[in-house]
């Protein structure tokens, strides 16, 4: 009897799961913004427009707009309406994030470690930000395969943050991280940038060798008298070889002007040609180079100095990307700089001039590019996502303040309704208050080196 | 010909100018006229299209004045002149690569370590100094970390080839109140264990301050020329004896809530001159700390929340909240390569709360009266230092271009290896092709 009502609890909670799932897998919502200063990024500024969201889409932007009777406005009258903030590098929203024991992890993936109960993704949401990138960490030379989210937060289905459509991307590494985990520690190539370049060739020279086992086998297969067995399934070649067809966009950690080229010339030998490069904070010295290839640059506004291979870095690195031709955007790399994003964003005023369109969009249609979803999102155009943030002032102004952030159409943060506390899931063990989030522990774990090294990424 | 000939002596004079330095271009000094400006004092009203002479390394005059004779005139049409800002804690001068050891000034090893002087330590030639200083961050208070006392804080200006050149009238020792909660979600110790150790890191300081109250008295009475004997060397001990004299500023870094309670409790009926640091929690215990009468140097205001459950936007409304209070707030980025964000930092606590007006004295005045420098620093006066910095508009907005910078009446280049990097790479030679 007892067992029987346990089973039924139990069905009941999975039901109600389930109906909670499908839900909200479908959420797509309604609004109308009204008389806003619109901030197309691909159309120019449009002076006291309406934009209208249906069913989670930009259905129609132009003044005077009405909707059917019960949908939601927002009057934007003398604010600021922008496509929402994509960041192209976090790692936000991830319950691990480096698999760092091996050099080569390009079979795992984050998106098996999604946590759709961080508070940082509404605190992102809270900074205009709809859309990031939960990365791998930056360990291994090749990391792993990594997710694009979008910040649905309220969800407590790790598929309900998934950004269904979104390319598959996967992290690479260049430099001091690589080197210090495999090498220094287990005493392992890499230890040095050449042994770095060392395991990018011997892994696409593989995984090649791969791929063409498998082209034989299946053409073979189907021939009379075929004899042979099927090569054996590896899941790490898999995901290599899909590198070299073209249908994985590579996000690689990266610093120093050499190693960056480095990585170039073997995507050139290896025709591999989606390359997005991370941090490259001395992108700027082959800026040129970079230009040439169609790599693209995700940069951080000004941090520098972290570690050595940051010491010979500029603030005008944006700058002097954007002015070479380089499609640039600026990152977060941290639960903290993803809410301003549109503050790191203005910085590249000051430092290099960059003008307000420039600058916005390092921020939107640029990361968008870089995760190959921008005709989905990243501007404010007919039939793109209802991805908006609302901001009182222009948001390159630092008397900015986000007001309003809408995923596919559904207000996800309203500034005049945010309730303090915004847990979804408040820990009842949790009796002594973890505070003290300052800078001095974060040194200080990153003493520790190892432990710490899983938890950051720079 | 005569004039050919002063053309090439003059470029060749340009050129050897810019070649005649190895990391960065001398700063000149002298006489200077900053005309047509509008002049944000900061203590009183801004002077619209007034001048402002410098001399001797100070403002010798302000307002609608004119140039004294041979003076270096800058014309300042369209440009705002304001006091250097101050950062009011921070690593700047102590570390180089913040990853190296090799590098790293700030911690030495200890847990009662007053004594250590964070002076001696400063390195004048650091590049992360140029690349603040150009942003109109003009001094900075070099802090040391770790331990319960850390060791001596210095304010220090961003100019000079020494420390003692640098040195800007300030010392204060740091405490780090003992913490009585987790240090942050990766803080594995038990509840019991944390509850211990804090206990025992109370009992700890409340030992060592007895021990500096004895050392006090008995250090009084013979400098009072009361009793002959000497002291044996005890440099703690020498160096808390000021500090519980009240002589001296006791810099007490304290962040949660509960803490923030018993170092209020701690410092009461001590007679302490003490400033309450990072104060990442201070909004929780404004009211308290007015009633108190203890000033706050916080920051950084660019950061997280401290706890999961705060509203989002907590550290950018935390300064507003406690001055509304009536606390008297300074804001530090707490940062060590980033310290040019000081306006930043200040102008996010100005947007959620704080106020434009207040913001800026969390970055001049307010700091220079809390160290005790205010006669020197903090606010555009005769007299005062010629610490300042000159730009296009708005010193909080990002678009704002800082044109010059002094610093005790050095006209500071406004160069760091990070323009100078932006200079050679822009436009690179060569280019994509040999």
């Amino acid at each position: 009897m007892r067992l029987t009502n346990t089973i039924y609890k139990l069905s009941l909670i999975f039901l109600f799961a389930c109906v909670c799932s499908i839900s909200q897998a479908q959420e797509r919502g309604d609004v109308l913004i009204k008389n806003g200063t619109v901030l197309t990024i691909t159309n120019g500024t449009l002076e006291n427009t309406d934009v209208l969201i249906r069913d989670g889409k930009i259905s129609k932007i132009g003044k005077g707009l009405k909707a059917a009777s019960g949908t939601r406005e927002i009057d934007a009258a003398g604010k600021y309406v922008m496509p929402g903030i994509i960041d192209a590098h976090s790692h936000i929203a991830l319950s691990s994030i480096n698999e760092a024991t091996s050099p080569v992890t390009a079979e795992v993936w984050t998106g098996d470690a999604l946590d759709p109960l961080d508070i940082s993704i509404y605190r992102a949401l809270a900074g205009g930000v709809t859309i990031s990138h939960a990365l791998h960490g930056s360990a291994n030379a090749i990391g792993g395969q990594s997710e694009t989210i979008k910040h649905r937060y309220g969800t407590v289905d790790m598929d309900g943050l998934r950004m269904e459509g979104a390319p598959r991307t996967i992290k690479f590494a260049l430099g001091e991280n690589p080197t210090r985990v495999h090498g220094e520690r287990s005493g392992i190539v890499p230890k040095t940038r050449m042994g770095v370049e060392a395991v990018f060739r011997s892994s696409f020279s593989e995984a090649k060798q791969y791929m063409e086992k498998w082209e034989v086998y299946n053409s073979d297969k189907g021939k009379k008298g075929f004899k042979g067995s099927a090569p054996e399934y590896n899941l790490r070649l898999e995901a290599l070889a899909d590198i070299l067809k073209g249908n994985i966009i590579v996000h690689c950690h990266s610093y120093r002007a050499d190693e960056i080229y480095m990585l170039m010339q073997v995507f050139k030998d290896f025709g591999i040609k989606k390359l997005v490069f991370q941090h490259v904070n001395e992108g700027f010295k082959v800026a040129p180079e970079l230009a040439e290839f169609g790599a693209m640059a995700s940069v951080f506004a000004d941090w520098w100095d972290y570690k050595f291979e940051v010491y010979y870095s500029t603030a005008y690195n944006a700058a002097i990307l954007t002015k070479n031709g380089v499609v640039t955007s600026i990152n977060s790399d941290s639960g903290e700089l993803i809410r301003h994003l549109y503050h790191e964003a203005a910085k590249t005023q000051k430092y290099g001039d960059l003008s307000d369109d420039e600058a916005l969009k390092l921020i939107t249609i640029n990361p968008a590019k870089q995760l190959g979803i921008e005709k989905r999102v990243g501007s404010l155009e007919e039939g793109k996502d209802g991805d908006v943030a609302i901001f009182s002032a222009h948001p390159l102004s630092i008397y900015t303040v986000p007001l309003y952030t809408i995923v596919d159409g559904v207000v996800k943060f309203d500034k005049e309704n945010d309730p303090a506390d915004m847990r979804i899931y408040p820990d009842p063990e949790e009796t002594i208050d973890v505070t003290l989030h300052d800078r001095e522990d974060e040194d200080r774990c990153m003493d520790m080196g190892y432990s710490n090294y899983l938890l950051t990424d720079k | 010909m005569k004039q050919m000939k002063n053309i090439i002596l003059t470029l060749a004079g340009v050129f050897c100018v810019l070649l005649s330095y190895g990391q960065n271009a001398k700063a000149t000094t002298g006489t200077f006229a900053l005309t047509n400006a509008t002049i944000v004092t900061v203590t009183s009203d801004t002077i619209k299209n007034g001048t402002l002479i410098i001399s001797d390394g100070k403002i010798t005059d302000l307002g609608t004045v004119s140039a004294p004779a041979g003076a270096n005139v800058i014309d300042c049409k369209g440009l705002f002149i304001f006091p250097g800002m101050i950062e009011s804690g921070a690593r700047l001068g102590l570390v180089e690569v913040g990853s190296d050891p090799r590098t790293r000034d700030y911690n030495e090893v200890g847990d009662i370590i007053p004594q250590m002087k964070a002076l001696t330590a400063v390195n004048p030639n650091s590049v992360l100094i140029p690349v603040t200083r150009v942003s109109g961050v003009t001094t900075s208070l070099a802090v040391p970390t770790g331990g319960l006392f850390s060791g001596t804080a210095a304010l220090i200006n961003l100019h000079g080839y020494t420390p003692d050149q640098m040195y800007a009238g300030f010392e204060g020792v740091v405490l780090n109140f003992p913490i009585t909660g987790k240090r942050g979600r990766w803080d594995r110790r038990s509840d019991e264990e944390i509850k211990k150790e804090a206990e025992k890191a109370l009992e700890k300081l409340n030992e060592v301050w007895e021990k500096a109250e004895a050392y006090s008295k008995i250090d009084s009475t013979i400098l009072a020329g009361k009793a002959s004997s000497k002291l044996d060397y005890y440099p703690e001990m020498e160096t808390l004896a000021p500090v519980v004299r009240g002589e001296k500023t006791l810099l007490v870094e304290v962040n949660a809530a509960n803490d923030i309670k018993a170092a209020i409790e701690w410092v009461k009926d001590k007679n302490l001159k003490v400033i309450f640091t990072g104060m990442s929690e201070g909004w929780r215990l404004a009211e308290e700390l007015a009633e108190a009468n203890i000033p706050v140097i916080t920051g950084p205001v660019l950061d997280i929340p401290n706890r999961d459950y705060d509203k989002y936007d907590r550290s950018y409304t935390n300064a507003g909240m406690m001055h509304q209070a009536g606390v008297k707030v300074a804001i530090r980025t707490n940062d060590a390569e980033n310290v040019r964000n000081l306006p930043y930092n200040a102008g996010f606590a100005a947007t959620y709360g704080l106020g434009k007006e207040e913001a800026l004295k969390a970055i001049t005045i307010t700091p220079a009266q809390l160290f005790g420098v205010d006669d020197q620093l903090g606010s555009l006066e005769k007299g005062k230092s010629a610490t300042l910095f000159i730009t296009d508009g708005d010193p909080f907005e990002p678009k704002t271009q800082v044109k010059y910078v002094f610093i005790n009446g050095w006209n500071i280049p406004m160069e760091s290896r990070q323009t100078k990097l932006y200079d050679e790479f822009l436009d690179r030679s060569p280019g994509l092709k040999k």
